[in-house]
Parts: C-alpha cells; structure tokens; sequence
C-alpha cells in the first residue's frame, strides 16, 4: 500500500519537477526509512519471545546456532500450559479479577463523572481537582500501609482483595476522561429529556451513555489494562499458586529457585498477554482518542 | 423515579407565581443531593483506599520495627543515614531523569517522522510501534531479562559474532543500569509517541504557512512555531511519566531484584524489600514516603499545565 501512494507520489514529482515536491518526498522516504529502524528496534523483544517460546526444552538448553532464529519448532509448550491446571487457574483468577474490576470501575466512574460534569453540588470542583491528583497517585506509594490494612480486613493472599484495590488506580482515570466526554454534551439535550419528564438515571442511560460511547470504550480498555498487568499489588498480597494471577504465577510458578523453563515462560507470557493485543488491534482508535483527549483537551 | 417528581414540580412552578422560588431552590437542592449522592461510591473508595491509607502510612513509618513503640522521625533518620538508601536515592533519581529524557526525545522524533507519512499509512505504523506499551510490562521485561541472560543470550550471541566477548549485562552495577532504563525507554516510548503526535495534529497548518512565507525554515519552525504550540503538552506529558517512571516498580523487581551489590534498588522496590520481604512495615513506608516530596512537586506542575491548557481551549 505504501509503495503504490509513494509511487503515485513519484510521478507526480517527476512531472512537476518541482522542488518542493521532490523535498517532500525525500522526507516521506527518510521517514519511513527511520520508521523502519525503530519498528525493528520495538519489535525485537516480542519477536525473540515467539521464537523462544517454540523451542523445546532441549533445543534450548543444547545453545548451539542462532538464538534469535527456532531449528525445530514445537507447540509442546503451549500445550503444556494449557494442559497446566495451574496455569488454568491464574488464567481464570486474571478474567475474573479484570472483569470484576472493569465493571465495579466503569459503574463507580460513570455515576460519578455523570454527577460532576452535571450537577454542581458543595465541593464538587474540589472533588474533580482531587479525582485528578487521585490518579498521580502511583500504587508503589502506598502498598505498605495497604498491605496492613489488607491484612486487617483478613483479606490477604485472597484474590478479592485485588477487586478492591484495583478500581483505586483504574476509577481517577476513568472519571476524569468521562467527565471530558461528558461535558462536551450540549446541556439542550438535557434539558429536552427534563422536559420529557425523564428522571437523572433516565437521562443518563438514555443520552449521556449512548453519546459518549467512545469514551467509556477508552475508559473500559484503561480499566482493563490496569487489571491486567498490575503487578506489584499480587507480588506484595498473594502467595499461595490458587491465589495468584496471571502475571505473579507465570514468575513463582515457572521458576523454580535457578531452573529456568524460558521455553514456557514465553510461550506463557505470549498467553498472556494475548487478550491486550487482540483488544488493543480492534479498539486502540478510540483507546488513543481517549488518552490525548484526557490530557491535550481536559 | 423521584427525581421525576421534582422535575414536575419544577415545569408546574411558574403557574404558582407565589410558591416559585422555594420548588425551583427545592430542585436544585434535590439535583445536588442527588448528584453528591452518585459520587459517594468515589469518595468512600478515594477515602478508603486513598487517603486513609496515605495518612496510615505516616503514622506506620514513626513506629520501631515490632510497632509497638512511636519512634518519631528515628526511620526517616535511620534510612538516610544508611549507604544502601542513598544509592537508592542516586539510583531513582538517575533512573527516572534519564529514562523521561531519552522517552521525550526519542518519543518526539518518532512523533514527527510519523506526522510526515499519509494518514492511511501512519495506522499501521502506529499500531506497530505502540506494541511495547500494549503487552504488560511485568510480561515483556521477563523476555528483557532471558535476552539479558549472561550464558547463551540474545545479546551476547550477537555479540559474539562480531568478535567481541560476552558483557555480564545484570552482573555488572552500571551496565545493570543502563539495562533498567533501556528497558523503560523501550516501554515509555510509545506513550510520548501518541501524546506528540496528537499534539503536532492539534497545531494549525497556517501558522506553518506564515513562518513559511515570512521565510522560516525547518529549524526555525521547529523553534518559534512547533515548540511553543506544544509546550503545554510536553510538560504535562514529561511531568506525568516523570510520576511513573519514579515511582516504577516491575522492571527492577524483575530484571535485578535490585542488585548486583544494590546498585539497582529504586524506591519502590527497596521499599518493597524492606517493607514485605524482610517484614519491617515501618521502614518500608518510611521509605516509600520518601517519594512523596517529588511526586506532589510533579502533580502540581501537572495540575496546573492541565488547567492552563483548559482555559486555553476555552478561551
């Protein structure tokens, strides 16, 4: 596709003959030409990981030839994996943990976006301003003082406590890019549902969520990706294997004081990180509108 | 609905020429009630887990070890005081300072060799370099680490083959750490990619033509126009990940563990050492409130650059 633009581009240049064009085009080459190098350079990582991941255990531990490139490539340690229950079951505690904490997140957000962008009451502006330093907070700030207050609620080493701590850095965000959308609804449409005799929960159902449909898709995906890679939280919280999510059990499970299994460490990490990249390549337009909005508009 | 009942008092008031002022101050009492009402599971999850926990933190870093007896600020003076912190404090700040800087710069020329190329093209080119921030990076620095492995590594094979010998990448302190921030700068990047490259699309073409017929060229305009039309966005984008990069925690906990000799530890891993592995809580949240001087100095320069930037699109 690239070359047939650049191609038609050429032309053009050719017949002008104008500097400006042949300018511009050298440009779009360097361009690409850099783009190129940085793509590899980004890439090498994830390539090495696939590649890693379909070598057999032997084929790794002989280190003869090439690293980078598989001599015999094998699906047995996926295959493993899945048949791996323990495996299974950080998979599980991953899905039930991110999917509990996208929609406590996306419920506490939405109502409260809704509340601060619409109804003006004692302190909201404070709580908008608070909201947004809310989410500087990182979570490697406070995980002592959690862990404690974990303990007290007789929570650690038990996923759940993940479904509590986890809205606390997905819900600031969140709120924030929705009040965003939600402020650029024009106020008549409000009032033409008031005048209906439509109720707030009405409104908000009826008008506010279906017109701000992109960015509780953007909030939904910041919410998932929080959940998701969070890591330090079940490092500190949980310690036993049925316990564990997907990105601490990978670590513990795999490996076993100086034994390294690379091979299903990453075809485990590619697992892993499969539900991100599948929802990343069909919904990164609205994530990336969403994420410059939040911070280049409000 | 109640709410539907107060709506209707509020379209029948001005029949009522008398009663008026006090329904319409009933609605919007109402409406303000209802609306602190939807925010309360914020607050109670904020206070609970936020701030609650903040001011705990204060009073857990003044106890001794057993915390059973208040030792004022004895933590605080004891951490500075041992060498391991102040590598620590060396080692976050080296790392953040120089990861936002490489992030920014690499991140701003990727922003504008993407803004040269056509629209339909700059899609796939995206997608493909926002692959590093899109796989969890507890997940992509695990495959860092086995590339980084002193034995039969990806590196050092490479390496070899051009003659040279293997480089101990983890084993060594300073190599260590130039491998923890090439890990994060290989993370950040893309970030600051989106985030220039939004704000290169926001900046008026005319404003380019201007410079252009007043005789600018590509360094000047870079300069006078590019530059200062961006400003607000670079600061606010450098100021936030200046937060996370401080406050980073899984590229040190997975790639070092904060050796060889300490020379890797950063805030929150130490914190994390000390705190959960070695079981002295105070210490451990005394030395994560270390962070908290920097990252409030940053979250009010980001605070006031968003708001900045508000009024400037209002206005």
């Amino acid at each position: 596709m690239s070359t047939s633009v650049a191609e038609r581009r050429n032309a053009v240049a050719a017949h002008r003959k104008n500097s400006l064009h042949r300018q511009r085009l050298w440009a779009l080459w360097g361009s690409y030409a850099a783009l190129s190098v940085f793509v590899v350079m980004f890439l090498v990582p994830p390539f090495y990981t696939l590649m890693t991941s379909l070598k057999s255990s032997a084929e790794i531990s002989a280190q003869t030839g090439s690293p980078w490139l598989v001599q015999h490539p094998t699906l047995e340690n996926f295959w493993y994996l899945i048949t791996y229950p323990n495996f299974q079951r950080y998979y599980m505690n991953s899905i039930i943990v991110t999917l509990l904490t996208v929609s406590v997140s996306m419920v506490i957000s939405i109502l409260a976006a809704f509340s601060l962008s619409r109804m003006g009451f004692w302190g909201s502006q404070t709580l908008s301003t608070g909201v947004f330093l809310t989410y500087l907070v990182p979570p490697s700030l406070l995980f002592i003082p959690l862990f404690q207050i974990i303990g007290s609620l007789g929570l650690i080493n038990n996923f759940w406590c993940l479904v509590l701590l986890y809205p606390t850095l997905a819900v600031p965000f969140c709120t924030w890019i929705m009040i965003g959308y939600f402020s650029s609804i024009p106020r008549e449409l409000d009032e033409a549902a008031l005048i209906d005799g439509a109720g707030y929960l009405q409104m908000l159902w009826k008008i506010f969520i279906p017109v701000a449909m992109p960015g509780i898709i953007a909030a939904t995906i910041f919410a998932f990706t929080v959940s998701w890679g969070a890591f330090l939280y079940p490092l500190a919280y949980l310690y036993t294997s049925n316990q564990m999510v997907l990105t601490v059990g990978i670590i513990s499970d795999l490996i076993r004081g100086d034994v390294f299994q690379w091979g299903k460490i990453m075809a485990a990490c590619l697992l892993a990180s499969l539900p991100p990249i599948v929802i990343y390549a069909f919904l990164m337009d609205y994530y990336v509108a969403g994420l410059t909005a939040g911070s280049t508009k409000g | 609905m109640a709410d539907g009942a107060s709506v209707s008092i509020g379209v029948t008031a001005p029949r009522q020429s008398t009663g008026r002022k006090t329904t319409m101050q009933k609605f919007a009492q109402r409406r303000s009630t209802t609306g602190f009402l939807l925010c309360l599971p914020l607050i109670l999850l904020i206070a609970g887990f936020v701030i609650y926990p903040a001011f705990y933190a204060i009073y857990l870093s003044m106890l001794n070890k057993k915390m059973t007896a208040f030792v004022g600020l004895g933590n605080f003076q004891f951490l500075l005081k041992r060498h391991t912190f102040q590598l620590v404090i060396f080692q976050s700040c080296l790392f953040a300072v120089t990861s936002v800087v490489l992030k920014a710069l690499i991140g701003f020329v990727l922003a504008h060799l993407m803004h040269n190329i056509p629209g339909k093209n700059q899609k796939i080119w995206r997608g493909l370099l926002l692959v590093p921030w899109v796989i969890p990076l507890a997940l992509s620095t695990l495959t860092w680490w086995w590339m980084f492995d002193p034995s039969y590594s990806a590196f050092n094979w490479v390496l070899n083959q051009f003659g040279f010998a293997n480089v101990p990448w983890l084993g060594v302190g300073w190599i260590a750490r130039f491998c923890t921030i090439a890990v994060n700068v290989w993370f950040g990047t893309p970030f600051f990619m989106i985030m220039y490259l939004a704000a290169l699309k926001s900046v008026p073409e005319q404003l380019y033509e201007a410079a252009a017929i007043d005789g600018a060229h590509g360094l000047q305009k870079l300069f006078y126009v590019t530059l200062p039309m961006m400003r607000n966005i670079i600061s606010i984008t450098v100021l936030f990940s200046l937060i996370t990069t401080f406050a980073d925690f899984d590229i040190v906990r997975i790639l070092t563990a904060g050796g060889p000799q300490d020379m890797t530890h950063v805030f929150a891993t130490y914190a994390f050492q000390v705190g959960i592995q070695s079981g002295d809580i105070p210490l451990g949240a005394a030395d994560s409130l270390f962070m908290f001087p920097i990252l409030a100095f940053a979250a009010f320069f980001v605070l006031r650059g968003v708001t900045q930037r508000t009024k400037e699109i209002a206005a």
